[in-house]
C-alpha cells in the first residue's frame, strides 16, 4: 500500500512537462498541507495494519466477562491494560481496532482494484469501438448512477446474502460508473492524438493501441479517483457493516463494531465514539490524498 | 402557416431529448428489479409468496398466478405491465399493496430530507461565500476543514454521537421517532409539522420539531459540506471575472457587488449541486431513518430486508429509484429552463 502511494507519481509521469516530472509533482504535493498530512496518516494506518499481530496488547476476539464494558484508562475503573476499554463482552477495543485497520484497508484497496480495472477495460472499450457497445456500456453505467448508490449496494447485498464479499462486491459495482466514464473520456481524447495515428498507421493492433499507448496516459485521473474511492469503499462498506449487511460479528470490522455496540450507546460512550473516529480519521485521510493528488496532477490547475 | 418563433423549436427539442433519455433508464430500473428476486436463492415463488413447504397443487397455482410457466421475456413484460399500472405486489407480512405502504411511509422521508436540504442551505451558502470573500483567512480555513470533515463523516456514527451528546449528556432532544406517544395526529398531508399545527394541539407542533432536530442535522452533514465548498469555489470563480472588476472601479459597495453581482452567477453550479445531492439524501436517508427509529421509506426497506420481505424490498428500490431518476429529470429540465446554454447544446 505505501509503495502504491508513493509510485502513483513514476506512473502519471507522462502527463506532466519533461524537465523532472516526479520532483515536479512532489513540489506541487508537498505544498499542499493536507494532502501531506492525509499521506502520513495513511502511512501509519497501514502500519498498523501490516503489524497489527505484534502492536495489539490483545487477542481482538478473546472475550472476559469479567471485564465487560470497562472505559478508557483516563475515566475512572480505566485500566492501562486495556486503553481505550473494552467492548460488551470484554474484548479489548484497541485490539480490535488495530485489526480492523486491516479490513478496512483490505475493503478499500480490493474493491477500488475489482473497480479499476473492469471499469477501465469497459471504458476503452466503450471508448474504442463507440456505436451500439459504446451506447450500452454508458446507458448501463448511467442507471447505476441514478440509483442512490447506497440503496444499490444494501439491495445487491440483500438479495446475495449478509456478508464481507458480497458487500465489497456491491460496492465495486456501484463505484463502477465513475471509472467506466473516467477511461472513456481519456480515451476519446487521447486517439485523436498523432501519436495514437502514427502507431495505427505503423500496424499497431487495437488491443496493443488501447492498452499499451493510451492507457498509460490516460492514467492521472484514474490515480486521482481511486483514492477518492477508497474513502468511498471504507464509508459504503462500513455502513453495509453498521446495517448488519456487510462483515458478520465478530469480525472487528468498524462498522460491524459499532452495529455491536449500538445498544450500549447510553452505558458506555466509548464503544461507539472510537470505531467511528477510526473510520472518520482513515476516510478524511484519503480524500485529502485524492484533493492533493488532483491539484498535483491536473495541469489546469497549475499555476 | 406561420413559423414558430425561434427560441419555441430548440426548447421543445431539449424537452423532447431530455424526457425520451429517461425512458431505457426506467427500464432499465424495471429490469433490475424484476432480476432481483430471481437471484435470491431458493425457490422464487417460496420468495415471492412467503409460503414455505407448500403442498405441489398450490405449488403450481401460484407458478401459473406469477406468470412463472412463461418465457423469461413474457415474464418480464407481465412485470412492466403490472408496474405501469401502480401494482407492484404485495408484502408478505402485512398482505397491504407495496405502493399502499409507500405512499403512508414517503411524507416522512421527504419532510426530512426537506429539513435537512434547507439547514444545509441555510449554513452552506453564507459560509462559503463569507470564506470565498475572506479567501486564506482562518475562517475560509476553518470552513474547508468542517466541511472536508463533514464529506468524509460516517453519518451512522454521528448520529450516534449526537444522541450521545444532546440526548444522554444535556437531555435536550429525544432518542428516536417522530414525535412523542401520548399526541395522536390526524395524517392530513403526511407532514407532520404542517399536521400538528393544523390539529388542536399546540405542543404536539413542539414536540414534532424537537424530534426533527438530531435526525436533520445528521442528515443534513454531507450536503452542507458540499454545498458549502461548491459556493466557495463558484464564489471564487465568479470573483475574478472581468465584470466584477469593472463594478469594483465603478466604486459599487462590496455588499452590491457581492450580493447582486457575483452571487447570482456563482448560484447556478450550487443549483446544479443541490439537484444532484438529491440521490445522496436518500442514501443518507436510509441510516438516518434506521439511527431515530424515523418511519419513512428507508427504515421500510432495511426492515423488509430483515424479514426476507422481497416484494416491498423489489418494490420500494423501484419506487425510490423512479423518484430520485423523475427529480433528476426536474433539475435538468429547470436548469435548461434557467440557462440558455445548456439547451442549444446537442
Amino acid at each position: 500500500m505505501t509503495t502504491e502511494t508513493m509510485e502513483a507519481p513514476a506512473v502519471a509521469a507522462p502527463t506532466a512537462t519533461p524537465p523532472h516530472p516526479l520532483r515536479e509533482f512532489w513540489g506541487y504535493f508537498s505544498a499542499n498541507h493536507g494532502a501531506v498530512a492525509g499521506l502520513v496518516i495513511i502511512v501509519a494506518v497501514v502500519l498498523v495494519a501490516l503489524l497489527a499481530d505484534v502492536i495489539a496488547p490483545h487477542d481482538p476476539n478473546a472475550t472476559d466477562t469479567a471485564l465487560a464494558l470497562k472505559p478508557p484508562f483516563w475515566q475512572e475503573g480505566g485500566s492501562i491494560a486495556y486503553p481505550l476499554g473494552t467492548d460488551p463482552i470484554g474484548r479489548d477495543i484497541l485490539s480490535r481496532l488495530i485489526h480492523g485497520a486491516r479490513l478496512s484497508l483490505l475493503i478499500g484497496i480490493a474493491v477500488v482494484a475489482l473497480s479499476i480495472i473492469i471499469g477501465t477495460v469497459l471504458g476503452l472499450v466503450a471508448g474504442f469501438f463507440r456505436g451500439l457497445t459504446e451506447i450500452f456500456i454508458m446507458r448501463l453505467m448511467d442507471i447505476i448512477l441514478t440509483l442512490p448508490s447506497l440503496l444499490l449496494a444494501i439491495v445487491i447485498v440483500a438479495v446475495l446474502g449478509p456478508g464481507l464479499m458480497n458487500a465489497m462486491l456491491a460496492v465495486a459495482l456501484v463505484i463502477l460508473p465513475h471509472y467506466v466514464r473516467l477511461a472513456r473520456a481519456a480515451v476519446i481524447t487521447e486517439t485523436s492524438k498523432d501519436y495514437v495515428t502514427a502507431a495505427r498507421v505503423s500496424g499497431a493492433g487495437t488491443t496493443r493501441l488501447m492498452f499499451r499507448e493510451v492507457l498509460p496516459n490516460c492514467t492521472a485521473p484514474l490515480i486521482v479517483q481511486a483514492s477518492l474511492g477508497i474513502s468511498t469503499a471504507i464509508l459504503d462498506a462500513a455502513a453495509l457493516g453498521f446495517l448488519g449487511l456487510g462483515a458478520q460479528p465478530p469480525s472487528p470490522e468498524w462498522g460491524t463494531m459499532l452495529a455491536d455496540a449500538r445498544e450500549f450507546v447510553l452505558r458506555a460512550w466509548w464503544v461507539v465514539t472510537f470505531p467511528g473516529l477510526a473510520i472518520l480519521i482513515t476516510v478524511l485521510a484519503f480524500n485529502l490524498l485524492g484533493d492533493g493528488l488532483r491539484d498535483a496532477l491536473d495541469p489546469k490547475l497549475k499555476r | 402557416m406561420a413559423a414558430p418563433p425561434f427560441y419555441v423549436q430548440p426548447m421543445l427539442r431539449f424537452i423532447l431529448t431530455r424526457v425520451s433519455l429517461i425512458i431505457p433508464t426506467f427500464l432499465g430500473i424495471t429490469l433490475l428489479a424484476f432480476f432481483l428476486i430471481r437471484l435470491v436463492p431458493g425457490d422464487p415463488i417460496e420468495t415471492l409468496a412467503g409460503e414455505r413447504g407448500i403442498d405441489p397443487a398450490r405449488h403450481e397455482q401460484l407458478r401459473k398466478e406469477y406468470g412463472f410457466d412463461q418465457p423469461i421475456l413474457v415474464q418480464y413484460g407481465i412485470y412492466l405491465s403490472r408496474v405501469l399500472q401502480g401494482d407492484l405486489g404485495k408484502s408478505m407480512i402485512t398482505q397491504e399493496p407495496v405502493i399502499t405502504e409507500f405512499a403512508a411511509l414517503f411524507p416522512a422521508t421527504i419532510e426530512l430530507a426537506l429539513c435537512a436540504i434547507l439547514f444545509a442551505l441555510i449554513l452552506g451558502l453564507p459560509a462559503g461565500i463569507i470564506a470565498a470573500i475572506k479567501r486564506n483567512s482562518i475562517f475560509d480555513h476553518g470552513v474547508m476543514g468542517i466541511s472536508l470533515a463533514g464529506y468524509s463523516m460516517p453519518i451512522f456514527w454521528w448520529g450516534l454521537i449526537l444522541i450521545l451528546l444532546f440526548s444522554v449528556q444535556f437531555d435536550l432532544t429525544p432518542v428516536s421517532g417522530r414525535i412523542d406517544v401520548l399526541y395522536y395526529i390526524e395524517p392530513i398531508t403526511g407532514f407532520l409539522l404542517i399536521d400538528t399545527l393544523l390539529s388542536d394541539e399546540p405542543e404536539a407542533f413542539w414536540s414534532a420539531v424537537r424530534h426533527l432536530i438530531l435526525p436533520t442535522i445528521v442528515l443534513g452533514t454531507v450536503p452542507l459540506a458540499v454545498i458549502a465548498r461548491m459556493t466557495r469555489s463558484a464564489m471564487l470563480e465568479v470573483l475574478g471575472e472581468d465584470y466584477i472588476r469593472t463594478a469594483k472601479a465603478k466604486g459599487l459597495s462590496r455588499f452590491r457587488i457581492v450580493a447582486l453581482h457575483a452571487l447570482r452567477n456563482a448560484l447556478i453550479p450550487v443549483v446544479t449541486v443541490i439537484g444532484l445531492q438529491i440521490g445522496v439524501l436518500f442514501t443518507g436517508a436510509i441510516l438516518t431513518e434506521t439511527i431515530f427509529s424515523w418511519p419513512g421509506v428507508g427504515k421500510w426497506l432495511i426492515d423488509a430486508i430483515f424479514r426476507r420481505d422481497y416484494p416491498v424490498l423489489q418494490g420500494g428500490a423501484l419506487l425510490l429509484g423512479v423518484v430520485v431518476m423523475s427529480v433528476n429529470l426536474l433539475v435538468d429540465l429547470a436548469y435548461g429552463l434557467i440557462n440558455p446554454r445548456i439547451r442549444h447544446t446537442r
